[in-house]
């Protein structure tokens, strides 16, 4: 009887012990959409790293429409005054939250950890809201990428990747003669929408994509740089195979590796495809920068929402700490194939597309050719961004003109500003 | 003596009332649920809403953008393609399939199950099935260039023209059996008497159909009309499944594009502007309807 009485206290010691502890070191709610494969793997580092300093982690997984379903969950928490301590939210969409009076500041944590010295500008100022941080970037995607299968390139003559849209062209051409299909390709408007930035880039450069996609100046966007762009955009739908509507990305990846295609134009995250696979860049795979000399940067971020408590309030500063951490940073992405936000977090474990990103990402920054990705929601707020992703889209599915789509399309900007 | 009279007045109160408790919290629910929320849905398409709801009054504003957007006309015209030629073509192959199977076929049962049986599908399970069927590389192109006919093009799926045909395709794959059930039903109900006095006058199987077996199901005809307009106006999950609202958006719907508006781009007043929209759009059918029929009753 007494040793269990024994016992019983002891356990209930501990139990206060471990109690107090987790309240010591704050408590978070994360809401994210990163359910499967290498994100979820990616957003376990994020939780091992979170309870290793003895907080508590409370995770909410909202799967389903590409956020959508968390994005409708984050708006019933918010409206019904309890949010979680940090969601999974992007670009202008912090924006958006910011001005509706939702989010906390960790302005604090930043200036002592000096996030403004190892950020890239252009996404500092994304993270920013009043001049003060209110979300924590986790990763850098580059969005202007050709994946290539090297041995498909070989059969029609080619070994160097293409620097110019023109250079594409010829590629192309040839690769078509030969019965291959140039350019793998999955016709959902998102997909659209990244080919066309990244034929923008390459096209009209870095500060003509910052004035016609960033900036949305009505000239610009009505420029002959804009027609020849719809007409590039216009070309590639004749490089594509018959049945690439509505495709996933990850199946259009499958066919540059199945050699049944010889290009695909889309994010870093394809690349997580080719490794899965056990291929080997450089050698089953190839990966260069689109056509431009510039940078389109799409980054994942948390953003921090307003809670109150201590114990949250704790949670919410140690998580923002510990997300720009540098070897949080590391892990994470080496789980999900981007490179590090910070710009100072060594590669020596990336692989050479990685480690080729962040060379071009450092260029980029000096010569300021980085640019915010507008198909990837960080450039222009979802309303405009939506009315891009229709014009493309239906610009390239059908036999639309180039200069009907630009005046369509500045239409549709303005209608939606 | 009084306790007896006061219990029974009690129990006749009581069941006087009883309807209308055990309805009351129904009619609560749906007070709040159903029109409270077309009231607040009304409020916000005259309101600044974008990623949040916002209260700030904006008169007639997102009604201006909503009808000035290229796509909502789209997702109006696909409406109403889609529907004409839903309700059309099922009715017709249900009556059709009535018919032929009224001729007291053998296995008449089976038969009628394989016909009925897509409607136990969802429009989702309908709808992957058809991409897969319709996608010129997977399906029934591919099928038939192995099969050597290498000319052989389909590709209504993928083709933003022809697309909204497919949906078609398989919204009557889907319903056209349904159809067929109610017609058969109908048709069984028709008295062999007058069918023998037919025959009897001289008139051919034709003649006794179009003129007096046909004219006498009116009533399941409207029945049958309204059950696949109702399946018309909500088919949002075939959309998706099929097509996902493209190539591009033009399988678009006003369901569709309503979804699309408010919890992909954050656009809550456009998206409350195009329900409304939507509402007016099924009050002016329904209403005249429910008008006469009212009437008809009262009479």
């Amino acid at each position: 009887m007494f040793q269990h009485m024994k016992i019983l206290a002891a356990t209930v010691a501990i139990g206060f012990a471990t109690a107090g502890m987790a309240r010591a070191d704050g408590t978070v709610e994360v809401l994210h959409w990163w359910t499967s494969g290498g994100e979820a793997k990616a957003v376990g580092e994020l939780k091992k790293a979170f309870e290793a300093q003895g907080g508590t982690w409370e995770d909410s997984p909202i799967a389903g429409g590409g956020g959508d379903a968390a994005m409708t969950a984050l708006r019933a928490r918010v409206v019904a005054g309890n949010p979680p301590a940090a969601v999974q939210l992007k670009g202008p969409g912090i924006q958006e939250w910011a001005e509706q009076g939702a989010l906390n500041d960790v302005e604090d944590v930043a200036e002592a950890e000096k996030w403004d010295s190892v950020l890239p500008p252009v996404l500092a100022s994304i993270m920013k809201y009043d001049g003060k941080y209110v979300a924590a970037p986790v990763n850098i995607h580059r969005v202007d990428w050709f994946w290539a299968n090297p041995e498909v390139l070989a059969k029609a003559g080619i070994t160097e990747m293409p620097t110019t849209w023109d250079e594409f062209n010829t590629m192309a051409d040839k690769l078509k003669e030969m019965g291959i299909t140039p350019l793998a390709h999955g016709g959902q408007p998102w997909q659209d929408a990244t080919v066309f930035e990244d034929v923008v880039l390459g096209i009209g450069g870095a500060d003509f994509f910052r004035k016609a996609l960033v900036d949305l100046d009505q000239e610009a966007l009505t420029s002959d740089t804009m027609i020849k762009s719809f007409d590039q955009l216009r070309r590639m739908r004749g490089y594509v195979d018959a049945n690439f509507s509505g495709r996933d990305w990850n199946l259009a990846t499958a066919m540059v590796m199945k050699g049944e295609a010889a290009f695909q134009i889309m994010g870093d995250w394809a690349k997580g495809e080719f490794l899965a696979a056990g291929k080997v860049p450089g050698k089953d795979f190839l990966c260069a920068p689109t056509p431009g000399k510039g940078f389109v940067l799409n980054s994942d971020s948390f953003t921090f929402f307003k809670v109150s408590g201590d114990d949250r309030l704790k949670g919410q500063k140690v998580l923002a700490s510990l997300i720009m951490s540098p070897d949080f940073q590391e892990t994470f992405n080496l789980a999900k194939g981007s490179i590090p936000a910070r710009t100072d977090v060594p590669l020596t474990k990336f692989d050479a597309c990685a480690i080729k990103s962040h060379e071009d990402l450092l260029a980029a920054i000096k010569n300021n050719s980085l640019v915010p990705s507008m198909a990837h929601e960080m450039a222009v707020p979802r309303s405009v961004r939506g009315e891009f992703l229709d014009v493309v889209t239906n610009f390239f599915n059908s036999d639309m003109s180039s200069e009907d789509a630009v005046k369509t399309l500045a239409d549709a900007v303005k209608r939606a500003q | 003596m009084d306790a007896q009279a006061n219990h029974r007045t009690f129990s006749r109160t009581f069941e006087r009332w009883l309807p209308k408790i055990v309805v009351s919290p129904l009619f609560a629910a749906s007070l709040v649920f159903v029109y409270g929320f077309i009231a607040w849905t009304v409020y916000i398409s005259f309101t600044k809403s974008g990623v949040m709801p916002n209260y700030t009054f904006d008169g007639l504003a997102q009604y201006d953008r909503l009808w000035g957007t290229p796509r909502w006309y789209v997702a109006l015209w696909n409406l109403f393609v889609f529907s004409t030629l839903f309700i059309a073509i099922s009715t017709a192959i249900g009556i059709l399939l009535a018919i032929l199977l009224d001729q007291r076929v053998r296995a008449e049962g089976f038969i009628r199950t394989v016909y009925l049986y897509p409607m136990a599908l969802s429009f989702i399970v309908t709808g992957t099935v058809w991409k897969w069927i319709l996608n010129p590389g997977l399906g029934l192109e591919r099928l038939m260039h192995m099969a050597g006919f290498t000319d052989f093009t389909f590709d209504w799926l993928v083709n933003s023209r022809m697309a909204i045909y497919t949906v078609v395709i398989a919204g009557v794959w889907q319903s056209s059996g349904y159809a067929m059930a109610l017609f058969l039903a109908g048709l069984r109900s028709v008295d062999d008497e007058i069918l023998k006095a037919a025959s009897i006058d001289g008139a051919g199987p034709v003649r006794i159909y179009s003129s007096i077996v046909l004219p006498m199901m009116r009533p399941v005809f409207l029945s049958t009309i309204i059950i696949l307009a109702h399946l018309a106006i909500k088919s949002f999950d075939l959309v998706i499944a099929l097509t996902g609202g493209g190539p591009g958006y033009a399988t678009d719907m006003p369901a569709t594009f309503m979804y699309a508006f408010a919890f992909q781009r954050s656009e809550l007043g456009v998206a409350a502007a195009s329900a409304v929209m939507m509402l007016m759009t099924v009050t002016a059918i329904i209403v005249p309807y429910l008008y006469s029929e009212l009437r008809r009753t009262g009479r």
